[in-house]
């Protein structure tokens, strides 16, 4: 077991800072590469004109979740050190509800305003304001929401768990289900582009 | 979509999805955690507010929560540098591609204007949304994702669903 390298001590909490520079900038890089700081094209995927997102971020995630899964059994990092987001199902059910409409309202998603603002786009820092604006609402009206806040706590639980299933298998679903829907996608893609060519 | 003023057309959306994927990879491996945004929008409000009324802050777990070095904190959370580095990351690739620009993007159904109310309006939602769920696209639905986290996915679910749900409200925005 060597990573992850600053919990096993490979790395020190400094050098995870530089780190952090490097790793968000490769970040913004592949997330402007894929278009990502264009908010046409992200509230495209609400209207099906556009599924960009859909592509990156399902691909991102099972990216991701076949390399840990790998690196796991291989011994290259120790799964148990790695930071599971806890879950509260409510207060998380509706934090996404008001996040996705502020997501259609504002085509930006926080990170992907970064970037937007960082490429000259004038609405990208309009959003990052609105968001230092919503993050201080929150905490201003906090001590009264935070009962709601910290209700039905699962802890740091896992879908396998969940299903009683091991995690590869979880993985293999996953992977499964996102081919399936790759293509699914690609067949609303073909369809749109008939009817807007007959159109044209 | 292809205009001849916006540059170099985009990167194949699956190569740009695997490749946030093994920079996700890269973060868990270097640091035990994934990759994030509202948790830096957050720590600059709390360093804010901690400078603006130091007490406000302190009394406020929403606050204190982001100053363990007082309001000196927001410098070395790895989430705010994290984040200046997604703001190189994208200059960078946009300067080099031929697509930094100086506008806003919108539909062509809405004024500049409008568009950015809006914008401002749906950061403030986000906002809102972000902190009640604890994180964001990025914290806690691409993370949380990979780690099949079951409040991620709750995340994921309740988002999406609410864009399909009120995107005919914002469609003269963005068609």
């Amino acid at each position: 077991m060597i990573g992850p390298f600053v919990e096993t001590g490979l790395l020190s909490p400094a050098a995870g800072l530089v780190m952090a520079i490097l790793i968000g900038f490769a970040f913004g890089w592949f997330l402007e590469q894929g278009g990502l700081g264009n908010a046409r094209k992200l509230a495209g995927q609400f209207y099906l004109t556009d599924l960009t997102v859909f592509k990156v971020m399902f691909s991102a995630i099972v990216t991701a979740a076949l390399g840990l899964f790998w690196f796991g059994r291989l011994g290259v990092i120790d799964p148990a050190l790695l930071y599971v987001p806890v879950t509260y199902v409510l207060p998380q059910l509706a934090g996404g509800v008001v996040f996705g409409l502020g997501f259609v309202m504002g085509g930006l998603c926080p990170g992907t305003s970064c970037v937007a603002a960082s490429t000259g786009r004038i609405d990208g820092l309009a959003l990052m304001a609105g968001m230092l604006f919503g993050v201080l609402g929150f905490n201003e009206l906090y001590p009264v929401i935070a009962s709601f806040y910290s209700s039905t706590p699962m802890g740091a639980a896992t879908v396998p768990d969940l299903l009683g299933i091991p995690t590869g298998n979880a993985l293999f679903l996953l992977t499964v289900i996102a081919i399936a829907a790759f293509v699914v996608g690609h067949r609303i893609e073909r369809r749109l582009r008939g009817l807007t060519s007959k159109r044209g | 979509m292809s205009d001849r003023r916006s540059g170099r057309p985009y990167m194949d959306p699956y190569l740009a999805g695997v490749g946030i994927g093994c920079v996700l990879l890269a973060a868990f491996v270097v640091m035990g955690h994934g990759l994030g945004a509202s948790g830096a929008f957050s720590s600059v409000v709390a360093s804010g507010v901690a400078l603006a009324d130091s007490a406000r802050a302190a009394s406020n777990d929403a606050y204190a929560g982001y100053l363990p070095g007082g309001p000196a904190s927001v410098f070395r959370d790895w989430f705010v540098l994290e984040v200046a580095g997604v703001f190189l990351g994208g200059m960078a690739s946009a300067l080099l591609a031929g697509r930094f620009r100086r506008a806003v993007d919108r539909g062509p159904r809405i004024s500049s204007r409008a568009r950015l109310v809006y914008a401002f309006g749906g950061g403030a939602v986000m906002g809102l949304g972000a902190k009640l769920a604890r994180g964001c696209t990025s914290g806690l639905a691409l993370t949380g994702g990979a780690v099949f986290s079951v409040g991620s996915w709750i995340f994921i679910a309740g988002a999406f669903g609410a864009g399909y749900l009120f995107a005919p409200l914002f469609r003269r925005q963005w068609l």
